[in-house]
């Protein structure tokens, strides 16, 4: 009987919690769905802000994002992985192991608007960069590194030894290991993690307002000054532009990561059905 | 003689696992390693294609010649060596990607990229392995789908593919059920027409059915090796013969 009940217990507050957490994120995205849907039409889409965002629409800030998206991939997609497969199959070395997991997970912590003042700091005022989407995806990619490494490590090293045993007992060299087998093996995981990472550094505002520039022309290139959306919203917010066009904003930046983040679990579900996994 | 072992000692670190091991190994045969767990059977095997190197304190001294060449010389290769002594390992190991994938694995990674040549090959290998009426018509399904025998088989096919000139066995049907077994067992009689074949067991009853030499190991020496039916039949030293009747291991 007290097994029986506590086993009740259980079961209904581990219900109740994914009750609430989903119903959190229902009222919070539909919210911001609902208020920002009567702002969405092809103009707000498809030209550029007039009267610093009161009118017209937001083509450059997705624009910009979709640039700092760019460079962020381009960055720390391959230093990531890379430093994870370094770690997971050539490092012998443990100490450095540790000392590379702790910087990350304090990298990781570290909050965006310190990566921002740094930013700022170091690549504007000492490098003197200039204020470009290049400088923000430069710091977009320090900020999203870590989170690559860490899922990218675990995913690497949860690639079983004997599909590694049977590789190097065909006669595979250790490159051809890692491709053939390791990195499709593992590569739902490390996925995952990159999903994870560039959908955090395509909402971030704070790490990129002192990179950016924030200006409202349309971006033609990497070293223009540009605006992404979150910049845009918390721009629009904050000095009281137009409630309704932030809104807006946010409808266009939610809309563009669920449509990565569903379309990624699809391919991902896709591929461990063709591995068999 | 295909394999020839002299004077071989290895260990990893500061454990020594093998004390001088002499053995001669015939070609086209089979030859099984029997001894109770941790005696050193399976450190032998994997001196034999070097997987052992794979851990970063092994270290060995003496010689195994195969064909007369020291592999553990400076000459040698380990990827040509691994292509020429394939090995099969204790639990099924297919790789996550489709059958015919598994299959020309081998071929692929040693830069035969032609299709008419792999597809061909990868049907030979299949036969072989007596896994070919099996799967012919789920060639391109993920080979972990297959049942425990089945993948065990496709190691073998996979292994064969590259057509090595010995196969090593790491107690290939320690996890199959009896069926899977038999045919396993099937399938090394036939396959030593073409292979000179190594085989860990711990199953006296495997030795006795599908080996013709016997190599007994303890606490890494070899006791007594010879032809399977001397060695079971009229064993020259207590240790073996104790073992044999089960009298310890």
């Amino acid at each position: 009987m007290h097994v029986k009940s506590i086993q009740k217990i259980t079961s209904f507050w581990f219900k109740l919690s994914g009750a609430i957490t989903l119903a959190i994120l229902m009222i919070i995205v539909s919210y911001i769905l609902i208020k920002g849907i009567g702002a969405i039409n092809l103009e707000f889409l498809l030209t550029k802000p007039v009267d610093s965002g009161r009118e017209g629409g937001i083509l450059p800030m997705i624009l910009s994002s979709l640039y700092l998206l760019a460079v962020t991939s381009f960055i720390a997609i391959p230093l990531g992985v890379g430093s994870a497969l370094y770690m997971a199959e050539y490092n012998e070395n443990h100490k450095l192991e540790v000392v590379i997991r702790f910087i990350s997970q304090v990298l990781a912590s570290v909050p965006s608007i310190v990566f921002g003042l740094f930013g700022l700091a170091f690549l504007i005022f000492f490098l003197k960069t200039g204020w470009s989407l290049l400088s923000g995806g430069v710091i977009l990619s320090l900020m999203s590194m870590p989170t690559i490494y860490q899922v990218s490590e675990v995913a690497l090293k949860s690639v079983p030894e004997h599909y590694k045993e049977g590789c190097y007992g065909m006669g595979a060299t250790k490159w051809q290991c890692i491709t053939s087998i390791i990195l499709p093996t593992a590569a739902s995981g490390i996925f995952t993690g990159i999903i994870l990472a560039l959908t955090r550094a395509f909402s971030e505002a704070a790490a990129v307002m002192y990179l950016v520039g924030s200006s409202l022309e349309m971006p033609t290139s990497l070293l223009d000054t540009g605006r992404p959306l979150p910049l845009h919203l918390y721009v629009l917010a904050n000095e009281g532009i137009s409630m309704e066009n932030a809104y807006g904003t946010a409808f266009v930046l939610i809309a563009i990561v669920l449509t990565i983040t569903i379309l990624s679990n699809h391919i991902i579900s896709k591929y461990e059905i063709k591995l068999g996994v | 003689m295909k394999i020839e072992v002299n004077h071989f000692n290895a260990g990893f670190g500061n454990m020594e696992i093998l004390k001088d091991i002499n053995l001669k190994i015939p070609k086209h045969s089979v030859t099984a390693l029997i001894g109770p767990s941790g005696c050193g059977k399976s450190t032998f095997l994997r001196s034999i294609n070097r997987m052992n190197d794979l851990s970063r304190d092994f270290c060995c001294n003496g010689d195994i010649l195969i064909n007369s060449m020291n592999i553990y010389g400076d000459e040698i290769d380990v990827v040509d060596l691994r292509k020429n002594v394939g090995m099969v390992f204790q639990k099924a190991n297919p790789f996550p990607m489709s059958i015919y994938d598994n299959v020309a694995y081998g071929l692929r990674i040693h830069g035969i990229h032609d299709d008419y040549e792999i597809s061909k090959v990868v049907e030979k290998s299949l036969k072989q392995a007596a896994l070919w009426e099996e799967v012919e018509d789920k060639l391109f399904e993920s080979a972990l789908n297959l049942s425990g025998g089945q993948q065990q088989r496709l190691c073998i096919a996979r292994t064969i593919a590259v057509n090595p000139d010995i196969i090593l066995m790491d107690e290939p049907c320690s996890a199959l059920d009896p069926i899977s077994t038999l045919k396993i067992e099937e399938l090394i009689s036939e396959l030593k027409k073409d292979y000179t074949i190594v085989l860990v067991t711990h199953n006296m009853q495997q030795a006795k059915r599908s080996s013709d030499y016997t190599a007994f190991f303890l606490n890494g020496e070899v006791i007594e090796s010879g032809l399977t039916r001397n060695i079971f039949q009229n064993p020259q030293e207590i240790k073996t013969q104790d073992y044999i009747m089960g009298r310890f291991g």
